[in-house]
C-alpha cells in the first residue's frame, strides 16, 4: 500500500462505507417487504396455513428437511413436494402426507429414519396447506426440477 | 499478562473447548448416520443431533469471543476490567443455560420442549440455529447485554485503540442483529427474509469485525511490528467486508421469494467477499515477514497465519464457487453448501479462536514466551491434523455436492434421480468424510493433549528452577 494511504483514509472508507452500504440495504428491504404480499400470494395465507408453520418449527423438520434450499441436507426438499407428490391436487396430497407421517419410521434397514410425530389428521393438514401455500411462492423457479 | 482481570478469560477458553469437543461428539455421529440412517435411531434423531452439533458450534464461538474480549479489551485499554464479578456471574449463567439447553434438545422431543417452555405464548422456535426456547433467547441477551456493558465501560474507561473499537463495534452488532431472532413473521418468505439478518450478518458481517480485530492483537503481540501499521491494515480489512457483506446478503435471497433484482445484486457484492479474506491472508505474511521480535510463542503466529488461509479457502474460495446465480441455482441446498460451510466456519471462527487461547493460556500461566518446545510441537501436530482433516471433509463434500447436482439436478424430470435415490449414490464420498472427520477427532484430542504436556513442562520447569536454587543457595 503506498504511504499516501493513510490511516484517516482508511478509516474513513470503514465508516463511509459501511454507513452508506447499511442505508442500501435498510432502503432495498422496504422495498423487498412491500413488494413480497405480491409474490408470495398474502391473501392465500389461512389460519390453517400459519398453524402448518407452527407445527413445522415446533417439529423441528427443518433439523432433516430443507425448505427453498434452507436447513438441513439429510432429507428431501420440501418447498415443491406438493408438486412432487401431489400433482397439484391437493385432496390427493393432503391424502398422501396423512399415509405418509403416519408410516414413519419406515421399517428399512440403514435407511435414513423419520421420527413418528404422533400428529392428528387435522394437524396434518394444516402441514399440507402450509407446504400447498409454500409450493406457490414465487421463487424464481427454483428448483430446476421436480426432484428438489 | 498485565492486568489481574484479564485471568477470566480461561474458564471462558476452558468451557468453551469442552463444548467444542461436544460439537466434534455429534458430528461424528452424524457423520454415521449419512451412512447408516439406523445410527442413534430413536434416541437420537438425526435433527436433535444436527440442532446440538450446530448450537454447540455457536455457543462456544461466543464463549470464545467472549473470552477473547475478557483477554484483549483490559490490556488494549490499559486498565483493569470494570467488573470481573459481573462477568463471572454471566460465566455462569451462560454456561447454565447453554448446558440446559442442550439437555432439553436431547432428553424430550423439540414438540415436548416447546410445550415446556411455553413457546405457544411468543413462538421463536424450530428455525434453523436458532432452535432455542424463547426463555434461553431472552437468557442470551441479558448475558450479552451485560458483556457488551462490561466491555463498553472498559474501553471507555481506559486507552481507545482501534483494535478495541472495532471489537466493540462487531460485537454490539452481535448483539443487536441477534435481536432479530425474536422476529417470527406468519410469512414463510418474510421470516426467512429477517432470519438471515442474524445468520449472515453475523458470520459475513459482524463477526468479521470481531475476528479482524482479535487476528490484528495476537499479530501485535507476537510480531512486534509497528500498530499503526496494522491498524491501517484492520480498518480496510473490516471496510472490505461489510462493503461486500451487506448487499451480499442477496445471495441468500436468490430462491426464497425477494424480488428479482437480489439475482444480481446478490452475485455481484458476494462476488467481492472473497476479498477481505485475501487481503487477510496477504496481511497475516506480510506482517509476519516484517517482524520486529523473534516471540518464543511460534504455534500461536502458525495458528494466526493458519486461521487467515483456512478462512481465506472456506469463507472465500469455497463462497465464491456457488455464490453467482446462474451457478447457485443448480447448487443451493446442496453438500456443496455443507462443504463451503463446514470449512468456512472452522477456517474463520474456530481457528481464530483457537489462535486467541494459543497466544493467551501460555501467559495467563505465567509463561510469557509460551509454552515448552515439546507442548508447542504437539500443538502443532493438532494443527495439521485438524486442517488437514477439514479439508478433507470439504474435499469430499464438494464431490458429493457435484455428484449430486449431476445425479437429481441436472437431468430433466423423469430421468433426474430422486433425493433419496441420489443419496445413496453418494455414500462412498460420505464415507471418506466420516475417515476424515476421524482425523479431525485425533487432531482435536492432540489439541487438548498440547496442555496436558504444557502443563506437565511447566511444572517440571519450575521445580528444576526452585532446585538450583536451593543448590546454589
Amino acid at each position: 500500500m503506498a504511504e499516501k494511504f493513510t490511516k484517516s483514509m482508511a478509516r474513513n472508507i470503514y465508516y463511509g462505507g459501511s454507513f452508506f452500504f447499511l442505508l442500501l440495504l435498510f432502503g432495498l428491504s422496504v422495498d423487498t417487504v412491500r413488494q413480497l404480499p405480491k409474490r408470495e400470494n398474502r391473501d392465500a395465507l389461512t389460519e390453517q396455513v400459519i398453524a402448518g408453520k407452527g407445527l413445522w418449527e415446533t417439529n423441528n423438520c427443518i433439523g432433516c428437511h430443507s425448505l427453498m434450499g434452507e436447513g438441513a441436507y439429510y432429507a428431501p426438499e420440501l418447498a415443491n413436494v406438493f408438486d412432487r407428490r401431489g400433482a397439484g391436487n391437493e385432496a390427493a396430497f393432503k391424502s398422501y402426507m396423512r399415509g405418509w407421517m403416519n408410516a414413519q419410521p419406515l421399517p428399512i434397514p440403514h435407511r435414513r429414519k423419520m421420527p413418528q410425530f404422533n400428529l392428528t389428521d387435522e394437524e396434518i393438514d394444516s402441514l399440507a396447506e402450509f407446504l400447498i401455500w409454500t409450493s406457490r411462492i414465487d421463487d424464481n423457479n427454483w428448483p430446476p426440477n421436480i426432484e428438489g | 499478562m498485565k492486568y489481574e482481570s484479564q485471568l477470566i478469560a480461561k474458564p471462558y477458553f476452558i468451557f468453551a473447548m469442552i463444548l467444542f469437543a461436544g460439537q466434534v461428539i455429534f458430528g461424528l455421529l452424524m457423520g454415521l448416520q449419512y451412512i447408516n440412517g439406523d445410527a442413534g435411531f430413536p434416541y437420537i434423531p438425526f435433527n436433535a443431533a444436527r440442532m446440538v452439533h450446530t448450537n454447540l458450534l455457536i455457543v462456544w464461538m461466543l464463549f470464545g469471543f467472549m473470552g477473547a474480549s475478557y483477554y484483549l479489551v483490559p490490556e488494549e485499554a490499559e486498565t483493569e476490567l470494570y467488573s470481573p464479578m459481573l462477568a463471572k456471574i454471566t460465566f455462569w449463567v451462560f454456561a447454565f443455560a447453554g448446558v440446559a439447553t442442550i439437555l432439553g434438545y436431547l432428553l424430550v422431543p423439540y414438540a415436548e420442549l416447546a410445550r415446556i417452555t411455553k413457546n405457544e405464548l411468543f413462538p421463536t422456535m424450530g428455525r434453523e440455529f436458532l432452535e432455542q426456547p424463547t426463555i434461553t433467547k431472552i437468557g442470551i441477551v441479558l448475558v450479552c447485554l451485560s458483556f457488551v456493558f462490561n466491555i463498553g465501560m472498559t474501553i471507555l474507561r481506559g486507552r481507545k485503540t482501534v483494535i478495541n473499537m472495532v471489537l466493540l463495534t462487531g460485537l454490539v452488532g452481535l448483539a443487536v442483529f441477534y435481536l432479530f431472532s425474536f422476529y417470527n413473521p406468519d410469512s414463510l418468505t418474510l421470516d426467512k427474509y429477517f432470519w438471515w439478518f442474524v445468520v449472515h450478518l453475523w458470520v459475513e458481517g459482524v463477526w468479521e469485525l470481531i475476528l479482524g480485530a482479535l487476528l490484528a492483537f495476537v499479530l501485535i503481540k507476537v510480531t512486534g511490528v509497528d500498530r499503526e501499521h496494522i491498524e491501517k491494515w484492520l480498518y480496510v480489512i473490516i471496510a472490505m467486508a461489510l462493503i461486500s457483506g451487506l448487499i451480499g446478503m442477496g445471495h441468500h435471497y436468490f430462491w426464497v421469494g425477494p424480488p428479482r433484482y437480489w439475482l444480481w445484486m446478490g452475485s455481484l457484492f458476494s462476488a467481492l467477499e472473497p476479498v477481505p479474506f485475501f487481503m487477510m491472508v496477504v496481511f497475516a505474511f506480510k506482517v509476519v515477514k516484517e517482524r520486529r521480535r523473534d516471540h518464543g510463542n511460534k504455534i500461536a503466529t502458525t495458528w494466526a497465519q493458519g486461521t487467515a488461509v483456512m478462512a481465506f479457502l472456506g469463507a472465500g474460495v469455497w463462497g465464491f464457487l456457488h455464490t453467482l446465480a446462474p451457478v447457485n441455482y443448480y447448487t443451493h441446498g446442496s453438500q456443496l453448501t455443507a462443504a463451503h460451510g463446514h470449512l468456512a466456519f472452522f477456517g474463520a471462527y474456530a481457528m481464530v479462536v483457537m489462535c486467541m487461547i494459543s497466544y493467551s493460556m501460555p501467559v495467563m500461566n505465567g509463561r510469557l514466551q509460551g509454552n515448552s518446545a515439546r507442548a508447542q510441537k504437539v500443538e502443532r501436530i493438532s494443527f495439521w491434523l485438524m486442517c488437514i482433516g477439514m479439508l478433507g471433509i470439504t474435499f469430499a463434500l464438494t464431490a458429493a455436492g457435484i455428484w449430486q447436482v449431476a445425479l437429481q439436478r441436472l437431468p430433466e424430470a423423469g430421468e433426474a434421480l430422486g433425493f433419496m435415490a441420489t443419496q445413496t449414490e453418494l455414500t462412498p464420498f460420505y464415507v471418506v468424510r466420516l475417515g476424515f472427520a476421524l482425523i479431525f477427532t485425533a487432531g482435536v484430542i492432540t489439541y487438548f493433549t498440547s496442555f496436558v504436556v504444557a502443563n506437565y513442562d511447566g511444572k517440571k520447569q519450575l521445580s528444576d528452577n526452585a532446585n538450583v536454587v536451593e543448590k546454589m543457595a
